[in-house]
């Protein structure tokens, strides 16, 4: 394929590294002895505490391994071990806990270079954890460690170096790199790596100067791209790890690990899981381009297709299509990325999804002019800064992408952060007296990246968005702006934490999906729009229930495990339909990670078996979260908007199906009926069934009508410890 | 008259698989379809007739998310 652009042209920024290394100080340089995994482990972890400046291991016993398995598991035990119940985000005592899991770093089989992270949410107050990918974890993995914790505050802005080949740990002020993540990773990669070809053993996370101040905050892990000779980004997004992470006063994370060679988890039988990677790897090469386009257009396939099913969140989820959706056309996405380049941001990842859009010329901010490779837009970026917002325009939402990443804001908040704001706007709950100025109409994609700088400044009305839409609701109706109940209606976040992007008001298994959530509202852990409302195969609440149960608990096992969600369903093989209704957990698939697990670790497991460790850890942290006083019935009840229309343009806009819905399953005629009697019929509906749903779910998960895991669960689980048991037997009755 | 997904949906005479992923706006590639419980292979959908009162499955995969 012909490149009609030359993709290597971009803005460097390694010119002063040399002299901002040179004004580092040293605070502490702590000995290790380097080690690589053994059936996947290393069976150690790595503790820093910034405060004290205290370098620890610990060992990661078998019990740690039996429970809580890895990845996420690791993270939700140390996090539970560090904080108290009355422990606050910014409290030194806070931990950040980077864990790859157990068959991360295989480079055998597709998505496994993922790390999770968790942490205590600044923006929901329970624990968070983020699926992300990049280097940092696997070479930390393979420095020695399963887990890294970072607890305490440092003084001044600090490196924390990880240095596999040096035997060394350091602990540096870095008084003088600009933190924004595009410029950072480049830096600290240069500064750390001996030598040009070594740059591809350097992992660096980093949050920019929007962490600084919004509770949307995350963090970006690099890779060094080496077609590109650029360093790329992903984002650990959700839940406001970056604010955490820059109170702390780290400016980066860096590991520098050993050479990659094959087999670096000391797999036990290392065929069995090259064989199951090439039986996919084959699929993605034979059928990728006739199903989701993964390798040329990355998830940003989703874009038409969401828009087709009116489930696209349009103008903060109150419609589900747009007349402009062909100007953000995966067709528009797939000209600008580069095509023909491996874009895995792990080694053998076949799926190569991690697409850039190179030669972007920044428009705005303190990199106008600028020539920058941006990573993305994904859907979740491509509707939440486009779509919802009413933007429309390729080249603002790349604009708004380049920054949300760089200043370490998560894309998926800030646009529905934005669309929440834009909707205030449109309603008259705010004005341009109190927005600063900034026409927050529809469609303005430069007040969209305005609040961005603002937020990157500490000021302005940005830095009111950043705290999220919970604080906007609250924040307005203090003010006297707005009536609370009705932005309660239209704010897309369920305890405290923002929606993703999708329409979930016809899908009631969806609303739970989103709702019934242990971190807040998230699509990883069930999507289920296209079972429920489109396949009509879920109908009755028993069902959805069982939907609800199998898989938000499958999902979890990616986290567990260091491996990416989507190789196991955008991509299927090619007799995946014999499998009818099943189809959609792809069998096959499922039977290939048994195959991995059991060639890594050496323990054959079945699916069941696959279940039963997510579930441990599932409730663990539904657990958690009671008790940091966040938990019960209560907390799983989403906005309205989710559910239905909160308006009459939403009703209208959708009369027919309202209308018909009125008449054949409420039992009741339409006929001469206001939109607002028909708009109360339907409230009155639909927050019934959510009820109901909730019923089936909880009992299906073995909680209590309250959502409260019963002794009998945390018994089966074996987590039934006396610290949790003591949690939990308050709300037992 | 034929359910599609078990919604009801008109029938006429000459109607393929195609033409109802068409009416209904089924555009996502990754489908499973079955007309009375018989799987339909891909690449034949423009020529796979639907009888009356057929029962038509389109599983969609779950992608997404």
């Amino acid at each position: 394929m012909t490149i009609a652009y030359d993709y290597k042209t971009r803005t460097s920024y390694t010119d002063g590294a040399a002299a901002q290394k040179a004004a580092h100080k040293v605070l502490l340089q702590h000995p290790f002895e380097p080690s690589l995994p053994e059936r996947g482990y290393t069976n150690r972890t790595l503790h820093i505490d910034l405060s004290t400046l205290t370098v620890t291991e610990k060992a990661v016993t078998q019990q740690m391994k039996d429970i809580f398995v890895g990845g996420r598991g690791f993270g939700l035990w140390y996090l539970w071990q560090a904080i108290k119940p009355t422990t606050k985000w910014n409290d030194p005592e806070n931990d950040i806990v980077i864990s790859p899991g157990p068959l991360a770093g295989n480079t055998q089989y597709a998505g496994s270079g993922k790390s999770l992270v968790v942490t205590l949410s600044p923006l929901t107050s329970i624990p968070v954890d983020s699926n992300v990918g990049g280097y940092f974890g696997p070479l930390l993995k393979f420095c020695g460690y399963d887990a890294l914790e970072i607890q305490g505050k440092a003084a001044r802005d600090v490196v924390v170096l990880i240095d596999g080949p040096k035997k060394t740990i350091t602990i540096e002020e870095a008084p003088e790199e600009n933190p924004d993540s595009h410029v950072a990773a480049e830096i600290f990669t240069h500064q750390y790596a001996e030598n040009d070809k070594d740059f591809v053993n350097v992992g660096v996370v980093s949050a920019g100067k929007g962490a600084d101040h919004a509770r949307i905050g995350c963090l970006n892990f690099s890779w060094f791209d080496p077609k590109r000779g650029a360093v790329r980004l992903k984002q650990a997004g959700r839940g406001g790890i970056g604010l955490v992470f820059r109170d702390k006063k780290i400016k980066a994370l860096v590991v520098h690990g050993p050479k990659l060679k094959a087999n670096m988890n000391n797999a036990v039988n290392f065929e069995r899981t090259s064989k199951v990677g090439r039986k996919l790897a084959k699929e993605i090469h034979d059928f990728d381009d006739q199903q989701c386009k993964m390798r040329s257009i990355g998830t940003a396939h989703l874009v038409e297709v969401m828009d087709a099913y009116d489930l696209l969140p349009v103008h903060n989820f109150q419609y589900g299509k747009h007349k402009d959706i062909d100007k953000i056309h995966s067709t528009v996405w797939q000209k600008r990325f580069t095509q023909g380049i491996f874009d895995g941001c792990w080694y053998g990842c076949h799926m190569a999804c991690a697409k850039g859009a190179d030669c972007h010329k920044v428009m705005t901010g303190p990199y106008k002019g600028h020539i920058v490779t941006v990573d993305g837009p994904e859907y979740e970026t491509a509707a939440g800064l486009g779509s919802n917002c009413g933007i429309f325009d390729p080249d603002w939402i790349l604009e708004s992408n380049f920054y949300c990443d760089t200043y370490g804001v998560d894309t998926i908040s800030f646009g529905t952060c934005c669309a929440f704001a834009m909707e205030c706007f449109q309603r008259g709950i705010l004005n341009l007296e109190r927005t600063d100025g900034l026409d927050l109409t529809w469609g303005n994609g430069a007040s969209h990246v305005e609040l961005l700088h603002q937020m990157a400044r500490g000021e302005g009305f940005g830095l009111l968005v950043g705290q999220g839409v919970k604080y906007m609701q609250e924040h307005f109706a203090g003010k006297g702006w707005g009536d609370l109940q009705f932005m309660r209606d239209i704010g897309m976040q369920v305890k405290g934490m923002e929606y993703s992007q999708y329409q979930s008001k016809e899908s009631l298994a969806q609303q739970g999906g989103y709702a019934l959530t242990n971190k807040g509202p998230q699509h990883d852990e069930a999507w289920l729009i296209f079972m429920d409302m489109v396949n009509n195969q879920i109908p009755t609440f028993e069902d959805k229930a069982e939907a609800l149960h199998y898989f938000p608990l499958f999902r979890t096992w990616f986290g567990l495990m260091g491996l990416c969600k989507l190789p196991w369903n955008d991509i299927e093989p090619a007799d995946n339909a014999k499998h009818g209704k099943d189809a959609a957990k792809v069998p096959e698939h499922v039977q290939n990670y048994l195959e991995l697990y059991a060639g890594i670790t050496g323990k054959e497991m079945t699916n069941e078996e696959l279940i039963l460790q997510s579930e441990a850890v599932y409730n663990f942290q539904r657990v958690f979260n009671l008790r940091m006083g966040m938990g019960g019935r209560k907390s799983d009840w989403p906005p309205y908007r989710s559910m239905g229309p909160v308006t009459k343009e939403e009703y209208e806009s959708r009369a027919e199906r309202y209308d018909k819905q009125l008449k054949e399953l409420i039992g009741v005629d339409p006929e001469g009926k206001s939109t607002e009697e028909k708009m109360a019929l339907h409230r009155k509906w639909r927050e019934d069934r959510y009820n109901k749903l909730c019923d089936a779910v909880y009992a299906r998960r073995g909680w209590s009508n309250n959502a409260i895991p019963t002794l009998e669960t945390l018994k089966k689980f074996k987590i039934d410890f006396p610290e949790v048991v003591e949690v939990v037997r308050p709300h037992l009755g | 008259m034929i359910t599609v997904n078990n919604d009801p949906m008109d029938w006429r005479d000459g109607m393929t698989v195609a033409d109802i992923l068409k009416a209904r706006n089924y555009i996502f590639r990754m489908i499973a379809v079955q007309v009375n419980g018989e799987l339909v292979p891909r690449g034949t959908y423009d020529r796979t007739a639907v009888p009356d009162g057929a029962d038509v499955q389109v599983i969609h995969m779950i992608s997404g998310g």
